[in-house]
């Protein structure tokens, strides 16, 4: 029961980190109906930038907060200079285009950083804490907890404040959003903008236990569309839940049913997405989209 | 001084020429009815005003020409534009597509929140709900009153009437008399020719994308060809 305990919340960790980046995934799909393949590169980058800060003596929080902040400038002007020329023309090549952006960023950091993992201090220790006889990691629970923060910041942006009205009507009917006043190109631009710094909280989660370098988020990339695929594709929420979900299922699955184990996590996500689609392609949230013939 | 003129405005969509000179102008608190077929360039005319369409030939806001004419600039300038088939936000609750309406706006909303729920009880009866389950009447007047949330100086409307109940129709340009009444300018492209010529002063007639007769809507009204065509006796 207790080794059960544990290997749950340590999928719950996980999971927030899947959840986190399929947020980000969803944010970006919801406005534009584009996958953003390259979210999980743009994290890894991110997270280099946070390693660079710590490596100049910056504490964790301080360059925790500030690579947010450059992760949201680089999303925007991404965006605005790279990503919107190609909206004139059809999706499908948007999509191209972040697949571009991923092989490019992944050439960007591994040209900067090089190859090698590194340790990623992270902000939390990996010393278990004892609850009612069944060991913890502070780490996991700390990845917890930052998870659900990142959450319900980013619900109450969307629910409470003038910005997020704005991008929930650019979402629906960016048309009618311009007849109304809302700029969406520049609304369009934001949204890359939280993505980005949504994603970089995910790969400066990952990175202590994951070890950091330029591939580090292309499993949890994966992971963050299998989500994305069981919470429902446009719903931020279902992208929470489908992540804690995805996470717990694929650590007991590892733990408890041996020919899984380790090697075969990546394909029972995979399973997941294909029996999603199958049973309930609108997933657990999302709102099922008719259209008319 | 009109508050908005339409000099020679041509307008087209790829190859195909919608509006070929189409000059019109609404006073400040005018009503404007624009009548004419299918396909006389109607709907394009409303969409140039608002910017949704690229055209040539000068349109003038307070006499002065509009450079940067997308629908966010003409939003802030006090013009509202509520689409045919109404467009609103149809999984947002009927609050949130209010406070859309207000997006040009800095504060005191919680006024004019009121003001609109005055006018239209029944959307505050149904103000948490989502737009889209409402009824065609209902989403019209909700168009409508999130048009009067931003306190337009100029509301464009598309075919308010299409699709509805006769009574609701009736409210509904009560509802604009009101407005304009209040000091709105108010063009409304309009199928039902009687009743757009009841609730306008001015009336403009298209075909093919031109302006072929204006005037008075009183005295377009007992035009033999404004009378034959769209009033139908």
């Amino acid at each position: 029961m207790a080794n059960f305990l544990q290997q749950v919340v340590s999928g719950l960790a996980s999971g927030g980190i899947y959840g986190s980046l399929a947020l980000a995934l969803v944010i970006i799909y919801r406005s534009t109906g584009v996958l953003n393949f390259a979210q999980g590169e743009l994290a890894t980058l991110s997270t280099f930038v946070c390693l660079a800060l710590l490596d100049h003596g910056w504490s964790f929080w301080p360059a925790f907060a500030a690579t947010l902040a450059l992760s949201f400038a680089g999303g925007l002007v991404l965006q605005r200079t790279v990503v919107r020329p190609a909206q004139r023309g059809p999706q499908i090549g948007v999509v191209i285009l972040t697949i571009g952006l991923l092989i490019a960023v992944n050439g960007l950091t591994t040209w900067i950083w090089g190859g090698a993992a590194r340790q990623f201090p992270g902000p939390f220790s990996t010393a278990p804490i004892h609850v009612g006889g069944v060991a913890f990691s502070k780490q996991d629970l700390g990845v917890i907890a930052v998870s659900l923060v990142t959450v319900a910041l980013v619900g109450l942006l969307f629910s409470r404040t003038k910005l997020g009205l704005g991008l929930r009507a650019t979402a629906v009917n960016p048309n009618e959003a311009r007849l109304v006043g809302v700029p969406v190109g520049w609304l369009l631009g934001v949204g890359w903008g939280l993505a980005a710094a949504i994603g970089a909280v995910a790969g400066v989660m990952a990175a202590p236990s994951l070890f950091l370098e330029p591939n580090m988020m292309q499993a949890v990339l994966l992971y963050a569309f299998a989500a994305a695929v069981l919470g429902g594709m446009d719903s931020p929420l279902g992208a929470v839940v489908g992540g804690l979900i995805l996470g717990v299922l694929l650590n007991l699955l590892g733990t408890y049913v041996h020919w899984v184990g380790g090697e075969l996590r990546l394909a029972a996500a995979l399973a997941v997405i294909l029996g999603v689609l199958l049973v309930r392609p609108s997933g657990l949230f999302g709102s099922r989209s008719v259209t008319r013939a | 001084m009109p508050l908005l003129e339409l000099r020679n405005v041509e307008a087209r969509y790829g190859p195909i020429v919608a509006l070929h000179g189409v000059s019109l102008a609404v006073d400040e608190g005018g009503f404007v009815a624009v009548l004419g077929a299918n396909g006389a360039g109607k709907t394009t005319t409303l969409r140039a005003i608002s910017g949704l369409v690229k055209t040539s030939g000068d349109i003038l806001l307070d006499g002065e020409p509009v450079f940067r004419r997308t629908p966010e600039a003409m939003a802030r300038r006090g013009v509202a534009h509520v689409p045919e088939g109404r467009g609103t936000f149809a999984t947002l609750s009927v609050l949130d597509n209010l406070r859309l309406g207000a997006w040009v706006q800095r504060g005191a909303r919680g006024r004019d929140l009121a003001r609109v729920f005055e006018f239209f009880p029944r959307l505050y009866e149904r103000r948490e709900q989502q737009a889209g389950t409402l009824s065609g009447g209902e989403q019209q007047m909700l168009a409508l009153a999130r048009a009067m949330m931003a306190r337009p100086r100029l509301l464009l409307l598309d075919e308010p009437s299409l699709g509805l109940a006769p009574l609701v129709v009736r409210e509904i340009f009560a509802t604009l008399r009101r407005m304009n009444e209040n000091g709105t300018a108010i063009v409304v492209v309009e199928q039902n020719a009687a009743l757009a010529l009841d609730a306008a002063a001015q009336a403009y007639v298209l075909e093919t994308g031109t302006v072929v007769l204006a005037g008075e809507a009183a005295a377009l009204r007992h035009n033999d060809d404004v009378r034959r065509s769209y009033l139908g006796y």
